[in-house]
Parts: structure tokens; C-alpha cells; sequence
């Protein structure tokens, strides 16, 4: 599919999508929005991702096949490179710190240039900050979020709440996550549209979470700085939610904007196990990153390890024996 | 190989860290406020005032400390003075800090700096004066 | 008048007007085409009959009729079923890939080429979309709005197409945040394919050679003799020295396994004549096989049933003939394979001794399971310890030489440092290439992986373009004019990227310069090198 027709239909869904959050509270749906969805929502996100993690596990690693980006153990007094080239336990879990936390393998990114027909790489870490940008303002926003599901707001969420507002500007404080993850998902999604190649390799199922995430960040955003609503009713009602006792009451009070925000996080959390988003689980699963390599120390056991042909020796030497003994080879049977 | 132990503890973790919102809050259960409201009519109304009165204090003390303009005229065309104390928090209507501002602000985790530079007339020596 | 398979077919101009601007068209709906230099031959019914493949029969691929099964489109689905069963990477890397596209640029043959179907990303996405629409909900209910497509006739040419240009170096998988490896799909790929009959003869020829002889090259046993009875001529020659090459010697230490190609053609015979001195010379008690007489596996490029049944040879020889352990010589994909999967298929090889270097005491404890050990880490065990034979590097004098990392033994085992301070201890002139073109980030020769054919002519010079752009910059800048690589495959493919891309660049192995340094006690003065050219300075005497 081209990317018109990708970009529209995904749009068109995500459009669609807050509308029957926001249109369904306004028209009194506001129960079925605020309580069973999110209900329904969080019990596919759940029930879907162990589906789907247990599905690979089940799935054997036949072979250890690390990418190794460093030196390997071998000799002694040859320095090795424990994150590129893990042999321990101990140095996988670090490599994959370092993956998780930092996405160490897009920081080693370069970019190709032709000039007059040579290659010419140069590093290229654009992709890196926004996805480093995008993710860690996310991570952010949720854990902010906390306040709204816990009666008595925890102190860490208390205190990211103050570094993230740590500009003091505006009313209600403005928070640089905000702006963060907007600017992040706009830039992935802005590369997405203008890069020539990542735009031919890009489907539905790249737009449709990009603007989701986008339609969810702002208005999320609007709620907070721009069409405010009663927050200690919000609070009332996600409250209710976390501790399976609804109220359905607070539901009136609330602007029907923040329902349009609400169904759309439904929709990502329902949509994430199955989508390309499983990536949050599968980065910890790559058998090229999580695996030491040591095969040449510890062997390596493969499950399902086949009964295959082969071709013995003496059916070698059977083929063989006259030409070998010709040029005094020595054979097993004379 | 088996990792599955692995995997699944890691699946355990996940759920425990996603759930926290439900289990998080099992032992200390603080109800919603319930906050009381004062006879009579606020200077603009409820809904309004719940969701942008941060906006409109904000407004007025750059009004009153920039500008030097004392007077908001309210959508319903009433003039009211630009003034925390002697406007919100007169006498009548939401002069306890304690009871009105705190509960909400407590409940929804907010940290206004009002007081910084103000203080609420519930907090004040009866013979003190600002 | 040049062919499509020679290189003097292709005009540098056009091979460097490189665009990478994609089709208008979609991907999905740009079809295939094959061009004359850039696909490889199929398999011949006779060989897949031999290793008792399914579907032999003779074919062309610019048919119309690749003469499939009848039921072709439920194999294909039934081998994904089972292969996604088997192996988790196929399962995850299917799922996870998020097409934020930094691997496309890191492809040399989408560097070369500029066919958007060769950035790794895509590659994957042919396999990626039959996935989508057969075996997940999303694809099933979405279809062509999940990313899903129907699996047609030609969709399985796109794959024989694309899945025999890639020759799963895994430099993708270097720069992507999941790990995501080419060389998985397309093995995966390649795997499906073969459920079809559909190989390429370049890669199941030498896979059915090697089962029968022993080799790729289908070299039996008394030709094999011969030749080495050159080389000790060859060697006498050179140096003065008469040495005794042991076979199929039971009760030596040492089993030696090197790949075929470098006994058969230049420049990797003076690679495996270096080997010949070398152990002669420092009195290893060693033995070449002739049923073992292969390290390379074509099988990597077939199937991993293939790979298992043609390594099972060196653990079998090793037991029969009851040595200690195993050293093998310089070779790429041969130590992916033993590295990462030799113990695994086909060990324990618990009748075999931690390997020791008898010289110097070392115990390669890294090795203690496999029991195998790459000559480069024996040699620079030598080295360190001052036991190696001194050398005399002037000899080497007339070669500036530059080290190609091949992809197999930089990314699927991380020996980087050995070679590189056994090339120091050789030759007086070794510079780098540049950065992103070695270690980790090294580029691939663009003919591994059984696409080092010249029918493939094309697609091995475009492929090859990144290496030779390389190469020609520190030929320009450095002067080299040597490329020392420990693979056979690269001898044999970097030959052609360097003649066309890097004219005047020769390729050798690492032993080769070894053996043309090394002082061995009792030679002649030694006037000519390995490749019987005059040493450095000897015209003038």
C-alpha cells in the first residue's frame, strides 16, 4: 500500500476512534467509556501480551548465535569487550542494560552517502534522540499519571512531577514531558513521512500506533493546559477503577474530552500485544543480544537437535578405498 | 535451552509493575474530598471555576501586580476586586484554606505556589494582618 | 564482446550511477525481475537427489514454470508452522521489527545497488507479510491494511530473488535495537524455499560434493594427495625444506581443518602451503583428513539439517583418528559455523582433550567444550610467548597490507584482535581501513554465502562496491596493495571487487604472509616468496 492510502486510513481511524470516545460521553455513554472499556482494555493488554511472550517461549533457542560487536575471550592478555562480546551472565545482563535503557545498538548508528559514486558513512544519531526523547517522555507522563490512580500520590511521583516541572512556568506548572513526547512522536512520525525509503517501507500498522500515541499525547495535553476539566473528578472516577469500586457518579463532571483521551488509550493498550509495539517484550527476548558468547566454552543444547543422514567413514572409504590405497592412504579395511 | 523460568519471572514482574495503580493504594484508601461549598454564588460558575480557577488567579495577580487593573468583570457582568484574600477567601466564602483549597489540591497532588507569597486568613494570628 | 558474467561487462560509470530513490510503485506490487548477472542458477536434479532433497527435477528461472509441487502453497505454510515452532528468533523477529529503518543503509548490496528490496528491513518484510496474513489475527481479519499479502508464484520469486542476495553477514543486525538478524530470516528463508526444490546449484553442488567427498569441491582422496605432493615440491622449492604432510594420521595430536577452496585455486594455496610449513616447522604432531576435508559448510546456506549432516565429518574423523583437539584455518563462515553451532548439533565432544598448545602450555580454556581452537589464536599464542619461529619480516616489504574482518568470524565470534597481532608480527607495513568498514562494522566481500558465482557477476560487484570503495581509499591514501583476509571465500571473491574496484590490490591469507616471513631452520636463502614471486630485494643481489 502507498503511502497516501496507509497515512489516511490510519488517520481516518484514529479520528474515528476519539470520536466515538468523546461523541459516546457526550451522548451519556460516559459509563460505558470510562468503566467497562478501560476494563475490557487492560484485560486484552494483559491477557495478550503473556499470550504472546509465552508464545515465544515456547518457541526454543536452537542455536547461541550473539552478534558479536567486540573482541571475544580467548586468550588471555587479549583485552576483550564484555558489552560487544559477552561471555558471563553477568556481562549479557549488562549489554542488555545498556540496550534497554539506552538503545545502545541505534546510538552506533551511521548514515550512507554517495559521493561520486563512493559510500562515505557519518554517524547519525537523529533516529536516537527522538526515540530516546519519545520513550523516556512516555515513561514520564505514565508514571505522572500515578496521581491519578493512587488516593495518596506516592512521593517518587511527587517528585518526578517536580523535575519534570522544573522550568516553573504556567498554570497549571508545564511539564517538558509534555512537550517531549509530542515533539518525539512528531519527529518519528515526520521522518517517517518525508524520508523517501523509511516512507516506502512503512505500513498502516506504523502510522496507525504513531497517531494513536499522537492523539493521545495531545489530548492529553489539552486537558491539562488548554479544555481543563475537574480533575478531582477524574480522580474520583480512574481512583474508582484502580480499586474496583467505579464511580460512576463523578462520570457527569467530567469533560467530554477527557473520554475521548480515555478511549484512546483503551485502543493502544488493546492494540499493543498485537503490534509491532510487542517490541517493549521482545527486546529482552533477542537471541542475537541476551545470549553470552561463550558457545565454544559451554555447549549449547538444542531441543529438538535432528537424526540426520550422514555419511559415515566407512561408507567413505567404501566409495573410496582402491584410489586411496593407490597413493598409500591409510584405510581401515584392507 | 530453557529460559522459560526466566521469562516468566520476567512476566511476573511486568504485571506486578503494570498493576501497581490496583494494588498500590489497597492501604491507604483516602476518600474523594468532599469538599463544602458556601451558600450563594461564586463570581462565575461551578464547572468553570473547578476546572480554570488556576488560570483566573493567575490572570489577576498579573492584573493586579503588573497592570495595576483591580476590578474583574465577570461574564455575567458583575465587578468583582482582584484579590485572593478579600475576594475568594472573604469571610463567608472560602476562608478556610484548610477545608476548601487543600483537600483538592492534596487528593489531586497539586502544589500551587500561592502561598509562597500570600497567607491564607485561616492561618493568620487573629491580631496579625497582612 | 564481454558477457553478463564477466566483469569487463560492466561499466564503472553505470555501476557507480547508484540511486536510492525507491519505485513509485509499492513494494508489494513491483514484481521481480530477472536480470541476466544478478540471480543464480538453480540446483541440478542430481545433486538434491544425492543429499535426498525433495522436489528435484531441472528448472530455469526465467520459466515461466518452476515446476513445483501441487501443493506448493501448503508446504510453504506448513514449513513456516514448524520452523516458527522451532526457532524463537524466526517467531520474535517476525513480530518485533518496527521498521524504523536504521539497518536500510547498512546493506551492501543496497549500498551497491540501490534496489530498496535489498535494505535488510524489506528483505525481511517479504517473508514479514506472508507471516502476517497466514499466521496472526491482525493480518487474517486486516489483510493488505495489516501488512499482509497473499502468497502467490510470485512471491516465492521474489524470495529466491532476494533471499540469494543477502549473504547474512549480519552487519544489519549490528545497528538494530532488537537485534533483528538478516542472516536468521534469510536462513529461514532459504530453508522454506529448499522445502520446494528450489536451491541455487552454486551452494547445493559443493553441499553434495561434501557429503560424498568430504568437500566442496568433490576433491577425492588421491587427487587430494597429489596436490599436497605439489605443495611440498612447491614448498621444497621455496625454502629448500622437505617436509612430510601426515593424512588421515591416527594418534596425532592435532586434527586440521581448513576449507577445500584454498587448496584448489590461488591465492588460497599459498595460504594452505603456509599452513604445510608452518606446522612442520614448529613440530606439531598434526594430521590433515581427506574424509574431513572440508572446514567450509555449505550446508549454512541450505538448511541446518544439511549443515549438521555435512559437519558431522569433523567430530567423526576427530574421534577416529584419536586426537586431542582440532585447529582450524582461516575461514569465515566455517567458524560461524563452528563457533556457534558445531557443539551444538553435532557435540558433546567429550572424546576430545581441552585444547593445549603443546609448545607453550597454553589451555585454550575458552574452547574447553568445543575442543576446537582458530589457528589465529594458536599462532598469537606462539607469538606472545616467544615461541613462534623468528621471522623475518623485510620479506613482506614489498606488500603494504590492510586486514578485511570477514563477516562470519567478526560477528558471529568476535576474533579481532589475533589476526591483527599476527599480521604485525609479519610484516612491517599493515594500516586499517576505514572505521565503518572494519571490526564489527566490517562490509561483506558480496559473494559469501554461495553467491560468489560469476553468473551473479553483477550483483557480486555491486555488492562488492563497498569493500572496494574501501580498499581504494587506502590504496589511494596508503599505497596498499595487499588485502589479507583469513577466509577462503573472500580469496576467492575479493579477487574480482578488488581487480574491478581497487585495480592492482592482490589477496592473501594471513598464513601466506606467515609462512613468507618465517625463518625455518635449515632453508636455503630464501629468494622468492609463496607465490614463487622474487622477495623484496633479492633482484638486486
Amino acid at each position: 500500500m502507498s503511502f497516501m492510502p496507509s497515512f489516511l486510513i490510519s488517520l481516518a481511524a484514529v479520528a474515528v476512534l476519539f470520536g466515538i470516545g468523546y461523541g459516546g460521553a457526550a451522548a451519556g455513554a460516559g459509563a460505558v467509556i470510562g468503566i467497562y472499556v478501560p476494563y475490557a482494555a487492560l484485560l486484552v493488554f494483559l491477557g495478550g501480551l503473556v499470550w504472546k511472550v509465552a508464545d515465544w517461549a515456547n518457541s526454543p533457542v536452537p542455536f547461541r548465535i550473539p552478534t558479536t560487536s567486540g573482541q571475544q575471550k580467548s586468550l588471555d592478555w587479549i583485552r576483550r569487550d564484555p558489552i560487544d562480546s559477552p561471555f558471563t551472565k553477568g556481562e549479557v545482563v549488562l549489554r542488555m542494560a545498556l540496550e534497554v535503557l539506552f538503545f545502545r545498538s541505534l546510538l552506533k548508528n551511521t548514515k550512507t552517502q554517495l559521493h561520486h559514486g563512493k559510500p562515505a558513512y557519518a554517524t547519525d544519531l537523529w533516529l536516537w534522540l527522538a526515540a530516546i526523547i519519545f520513550h523516556y517522555s512516555m515513561l514520564v507522563v505514565l508514571l505522572r499519571h500515578l496521581r491519578l490512580f493512587l488516593a495518596e500520590t506516592p512521593f517518587f511521583v511527587t517528585a518526578i512531577e517536580r523535575a519534570d516541572g522544573f522550568m516553573q512556568v504556567g498554570v497549571p506548572v508545564f511539564y517538558a514531558t509534555s512537550i517531549g513526547i509530542l515533539l518525539g512522536l512528531l519527529w518519528l512520525l515526520s521522518r517517517r513521512i518525508l524520508n523517501p525509503l523509511v516512507r516506502y517501507i512503512s505500513l498502516p500498522n506504523d502510522y496507525f500506533p504513531l497517531l494513536l500515541l499522537l492523539g493521545i499525547a495531545g489530548s492529553g495535553f489539552c486537558l491539562r493546559y488548554i479544555d481543563k476539566t475537574d480533575i478531582v473528578a477524574v480522580k474520583e472516577l480512574t481512583v474508582g477503577l484502580a480499586s474496583f469500586s467505579p464511580a460512576a457518579d463523578a462520570i457527569a463532571n467530567i469533560n467530554p474530552l477527557f473520554f475521548g483521551h480515555l478511549f484512546l488509550v483503551a485502543i493502544l493498550f488493546a492494540y499493543f500485544p498485537f503490534s509491532k509495539l510487542m517490541h517493549l517484550a521482545g527486546v529482552f527476548l533477542s537471541p542475537t543480544r541476551n545470549l553470552a558468547n561463550n558457545s565454544r566454552a559451554e555447549r549449547h543444547i538444542n531441543p529438538w537437535n535432528p537424526k540426520v543422514k550422514m555419511h559415515t567413514y566407512d561408507e567413505y572409504e567404501d566409495d573410496f578405498r582402491d584410489l586411496m590405497k593407490e597413493v598409500g592412504l591409510p584405510v581401515e579395511k584392507e | 535451552m530453557s529460559d522459560k523460568g526466566k521469562i516468566f519471572l520476567g512476566l511476573i514482574v511486568f504485571i506486578v509493575a503494570v498493576t501497581y495503580p490496583m494494588w498500590g493504594g489497597v492501604f491507604a484508601k483516602t476518600p474523594a474530598p468532599d469538599v463544602q461549598l458556601p451558600d450563594g454564588k461564586c463570581i462565575e460558575s461551578r464547572d468553570y471555576m473547578v476546572a480554570n480557577h488556576m488560570n483566573m488567579l493567575d490572570e489577576w495577580r498579573d492584573k493586579f501586580v503588573r497592570e495595576g487593573e483591580e476590578i474583574y468583570i465577570a461574564s455575567d457582568g458583575t465587578e468583582h476586586a482582584i484579590s485572593l484574600t478579600k475576594t475568594c477567601m472573604k469571610s463567608g466564602c472560602h476562608d478556610n484554606k484548610t477545608e476548601f483549597c487543600d483537600k483538592c489540591h492534596t487528593y489531586a497532588d497539586v502544589d500551587p505556589y500561592c502561598w509562597d507569597c500570600h497567607v491564607a486568613p485561616d492561618q493568620v494570628a487573629p491580631k496579625g494582618g497582612n | 564482446m564481454a558477457k553478463f558474467d564477466e566483469m569487463a561487462f560492466y561499466d564503472h560509470k553505470e555501476m557507480t550511477n547508484i540511486s536510492y530513490a525507491p519505485p513509485a510503485t509499492p513494494w508489494m506490487d513491483t514484481p521481480v525481475q530477472f536480470r541476466p548477472g544478478s540471480y543464480i542458477y538453480p540446483g541440478k536434479a542430481r545433486h538434491l537427489e544425492y543429499l535426498g532433497l525433495p522436489n528435484a527435477r531441472e528448472w530455469e528461472v526465467t520459466e515461466n514454470d518452476w515446476k513445483l509441487q501441487d501443493n506448493w502453497k501448503q508446504i510453504i505454510l506448513e514449513g513456516m508452522a514448524d520452523r516458527l515452532q522451532r526457532f524463537r528468533s524466526f517467531k520474535l523477529f517476525m513480530d518485533i521489527c518496527v521498521r524504523c529503518g536504521a539497518c536500510a543503509d547498512k546493506c551492501h548490496f543496497f549500498i551497491g545497488g540501490g534496489d530498496p528490496k535489498n535494505m535488510p528491513v524489506l528483505r525481511a518484510e517479504l517473508l514479514r507479510s506472508i507471516y502476517r496474513k497466514n499466521f496472526t489475527a491482525m493480518g487474517k481479519v486486516m489483510g493488505k491494511i495489516a501488512g499482509g499479502r497473499p502468497l502467490t508464484i510470485d512471491v516465492i520469486k521474489e524470495w529466491f530473488y532476494y533471499f540469494f542476495q543477502c549473504t547474512e553477514c549480519r552487519r544489519c543486525s549490528v545497528f538494530c535495537p532488537y537485534g533483528i538478524d538478516t542472516a536468521e530470516i534469510t536462513i529461514m528463508g532459504r530453508e522454506l524455499l529448499g522445502l520446494l526444490g528450489i536451491y541455487v546449484n552454486w551452494i547445493i553442488e559443493p553441499a553434495a560434493n561434501c557429503f560424498r567427498t568430504g568437500n566442496h569441491l568433490g576433491i577425492q582422496p588421491h587427487t587430494m594427495k597429489d596436490i599436497f605432493d605439489d605443495f611440498a615440491t612447491d614448498i621444497e622449492d621455496i625454502t629448500g625444506i622437505s617436509l612430510d604432510i601426515p593424512f588421515n594420521k591416527k594418534g596425532a595430536e592435532v586434527l586440521f581443518v581448513t576449507p577445500s577452496g584454498d587448496i584448489f585455486a590461488e591465492p588460497g594455496i599459498y595460504t594452505a602451503m603456509g599452513y604445510c610449513l608452518f606446522f612442520n616447522e614448529i613440530g606439531l604432531d598434526y594430521t590433515w583428513s581427506t574424509y574431513a576435508s572440508e572446514g567450509g559448510n555449505f550446508g549454512l546456506f541450505t538448511s541446518n539439517e544439511v549443515m549438521k549432516r555435512l559437519n558431522s565429518k569433523i567430530y567423526a574423523e576427530a574421534q577416529r583418528l584419536g586426537v586431542k583437539y582440532i585447529i582450524g584455518g582461516e575461514c569465515g563462515h566455517m567458524w560461524r559455523v563452528l563457533h556457534q553451532y558445531m557443539d551444538t548439533m553435532n557435540g558433546p565432544a567429550d572424546f576430545l582433550e581441552t585444547p593445549k598448545n603443546p609448545i607453550t602450555g597454553t589451555v585454550f580454556e575458552h574452547a574447553k567444550s568445543t575442543k576446537m581452537i582458530h589457528i589465529m589464536e594458536f599462532m598469537a599464542d606462539l607469538i606472545k610467548n616467544g615461541k613462534m619461529p623468528p621471522v623475518d619480516k623485510s620479506r613482506n616489504d614489498d606488500c603494504v597490507v590492510t586486514f578485511h574482518d570477514s563477516c562470519n568470524p567478526a560477528r558471529g565470534m568476535g576474533i579481532f584482535e589475533e589476526p591483527r597481532y599476527v599480521l604485525r608480527h609479519v610484516c612491517n607495513n599493515f594500516v586499517e581501513m576505514p572505521e565503518n568498514t572494519i571490526r564489527e562494522q566490517t562490509f561483506c566481500c558480496g559473494g559469501g554465502a554461495g553467491l560468489g558465482t560469476d553468473e551473479n557477476m553483477e550483483m557480486r560487484l555491486r555488492g562488492g562496491l563497498p569493500r572496494g570503495a574501501a580498499v581504494k581509499h587506502v590504496q589511494d591514501e596508503h599505497g596498499v596493495n595487499r588485502l589479507s583476509c583469513m577466509c577462503a571465500i573472500d580469496r576467492a571473491t575479493l579477487h574480482t571487487v578488488c581487480e574491478y574496484w581497487a585495480h592492482g590490490v592482490e589477496v592473501c591469507g594471513i598464513t601466506e604472509l606467515v609462512a613468507n616471513a618465517m625463518i625455518c631452520k635449515g632453508e636455503k636463502k630464501r629468494e622468492i616468496n609463496m607465490r614463487f614471486q622474487p622477495l623484496p630485494g633479492a633482484e638486486q643481489e
